[in-house]
């Protein structure tokens, strides 16, 4: 059935990620997050700022769908995560793209082969990822080392391997739980840069950092965490937030 | 070459050097099982072929002097003889020649026994016509009138006894096939539940990057088909072995009784199923039991 609707409305009110008055508590233990409302439109960019154990990886983790609210309404890509099966999970997390804190790169797999594995997981033959596979780790600075295992790597090295793996299905979210955090300013701001190249190319981006220097730096919107709240904000993190509500962005 | 590898490092696991050594033992214990209970059923087979088709009359010899016993034993042979083949359904009556007797108790007696030094009764093999067989106690009845002490035997008795201990080693045949296919069941779900605490984390990441619950199971039954398989074409080498030596054993000891061990290309391509079936079960089980955990999972 055709949509009446102009572009312009359906643009304006479809967004990647939606979150209503979201809570999260894990088990029976208090609340992690407490009425986290906001949205991100596609193509958005945005940093997610607040400090140590404001609920970052936490409300990463309800992105990337590694769990589900306690109580609200989260919706990503127009789905309502509440009524996703198991398989429809599997198959929306392939549009995600996640860079964790611990990198969670398989020590028994090569550079090579850990980059390749969401393609493997996602069906794509062999032949076909080879090639693009190494000018990724060549993109990331790593092009001698594609047949290195991560335990014989730097903590810098193996983090762009995890970004590395994190965009290589060009995902539609790519979401970065402190991704320059073992790696020095100047290769912090080139991480950056790669991942404003993706942003260009349509992939919605939302990095966890509490490096406000280099968050000051660029020029995107910030989502800011406080006691479990959030709170978006034009540009670089100009002072702490009170808890609560939090606001569209 | 690039996806050769597995994401989950389950070769490393324990699981990995244990499970082939425990499916080999079963396979081997499975293919002995089923050795015996085809060896058998050939045996019970060829007894019942060779005989259903004849009975024995056995006329006791007589006491006292020789040559009025001799004379006396004539006379009953030939009343004996005569009513057999008098009787509708017998197609011949042949005395054993005492020969061809001695040969028959070589294997409890030994070679070189004279038929002379014991007092052996006169047997006469009878042919049945198995279309038109005649009343075995009426004509036990009229033989033991005419020559007091003759027994008729349709070994039937024996046969009976003799089918049912091939059925009870079948049946324990299958029971121990069964037991065997349980047993590599049971062993994969607590291998591959073990896999599944071990690499807990691995799991985890592959499905938040989007593998779904199939794409696990595939890794554990690939890895559990190959373990299954490798013992238990290890298990079966062991009893083709076990089967060929003892086999040796019995053309050496030449004794008439023992049961012919050689198998046929048919029962070989059996044998040969075992590991195959065995490691079909393991796969399976892999899979489900993986499929099973993962789903119970939030």
């Amino acid at each position: 059935m055709p949509c009446l609707l102009p572009p312009i409305i359906k643009r304006i009110s479809w967004a990647l990620v939606r979150f209503e008055d979201v809570v999260l508590r894990y088990g029976a233990g208090p609340e992690v997050l407490r009425n986290v409302s906001f949205h991100l439109e596609p193509g958005s960019f945005h940093f997610l700022a607040g400090p140590s154990g404001a609920g970052k990886s936490s409300l990463l983790k309800l992105m990337y769908l590694a769990c589900r609210p306690s109580s609200g309404r989260a919706m990503l890509f127009g789905r309502d995560v509440a009524t996703l099966a198991r398989r429809e999970t599997a198959l929306l997390r392939r549009r995600i793209g996640v860079v964790f804190q611990d990198f969670r790169l398989l020590d028994h797999l090569t550079a090579l082969e850990n980059v390749a594995l969401p393609l493997k997981v996602g069906g794509q033959r062999e032949n076909k990822v080879h090639q693009h596979v190494a000018e990724l780790l060549a993109w990331v600075g790593l092009a001698d080392q594609v047949h290195a295992f991560p335990p014989t790597l730097s903590g810098g090295q193996q983090q762009r391997i995890a970004i590395a793996r994190a965009v290589v299905g060009r995902p539609s979210l790519l979401l970065a739980d402190e991704p320059t955090g073992n790696v020095d300013d100047r290769i912090a701001v080139r991480l950056l840069y790669l991942f404003e190249e993706l942003n260009k190319l349509g992939t919605t981006i939302v990095i966890a950092t509490h490096n406000e220097s280099l968050v000051s730096r660029f020029s995107h919107p910030v989502l800011r965490l406080t006691e479990g709240g959030v709170m978006a904000g034009p540009g670089p993190v100009a002072g702490a937030a009170r808890a609560g509500k939090g606001s569209a962005a | 070459m690039l996806f050769r590898r597995g994401d989950l490092p389950l070769d490393r696991d324990p699981t990995g050097r244990f499970l082939p050594w425990l499916v080999a033992l079963m396979v081997y214990l499975a293919a002995l099982a089923l050795v015996c209970a085809m060896v058998m059923n050939k045996m019970v087979e060829r007894w019942d072929t060779g005989l259903s088709g004849s009975i024995t009359v056995q006329i006791p010899p007589k006491q006292g002097d020789p040559t009025e016993a001799g004379a006396a034993a004539d006379a009953s042979l030939d009343a004996v003889i005569e009513i057999l083949l008098a009787t509708p359904g017998v197609i011949s009556a042949e005395v054993l020649d005492p020969d061809e007797i001695v040969r028959l108790l070589e294997p409890w007696l030994g070679a070189g026994a004279s038929y002379g030094d014991l007092p052996l009764p006169e047997l006469i093999a009878v042919g049945i016509d198995r279309s038109a067989a005649p009343d075995f106690e009426e004509l036990s009845r009229r033989l033991a009138q005419a020559a007091p002490g003759t027994i008729l035997d349709d070994h039937q008795s024996w046969l009976g006894q003799l089918l049912d201990l091939a059925r009870t080693i079948e049946l324990v045949a299958a029971l121990v096939v069964i037991l065997v296919g349980a047993s590599a069941a049971t062993m994969v779900v607590f291998a591959t539940r073990m896999g599944l605490a071990i690499h807990g984390r691995v799991i985890e990441l592959l499905h938040l990057i989007g593998a779904q619950d199939s794409y696990v199971a595939r890794e554990f039954e690939m890895h559990s088909l190959k373990l299954a398989l490798r013992g238990g074409v290890f298990g079966l080498a062991l009893a083709v072995i076990t089967v060929l030596l003892v086999e040796r054993l019995f053309e050496r000891m030449e004794a008439a009784l023992l049961p012919d061990l050689s198998l046929v290309p048919g029962e070989w391509a059996l044998l040969a199923l075992l590991p195959l079936v065995v490691a079909g079960i393991a796969m399976l089980t892999a899979r489900l039991t993986v499929l099973g955990t993962l789903g119970r999972m939030p």
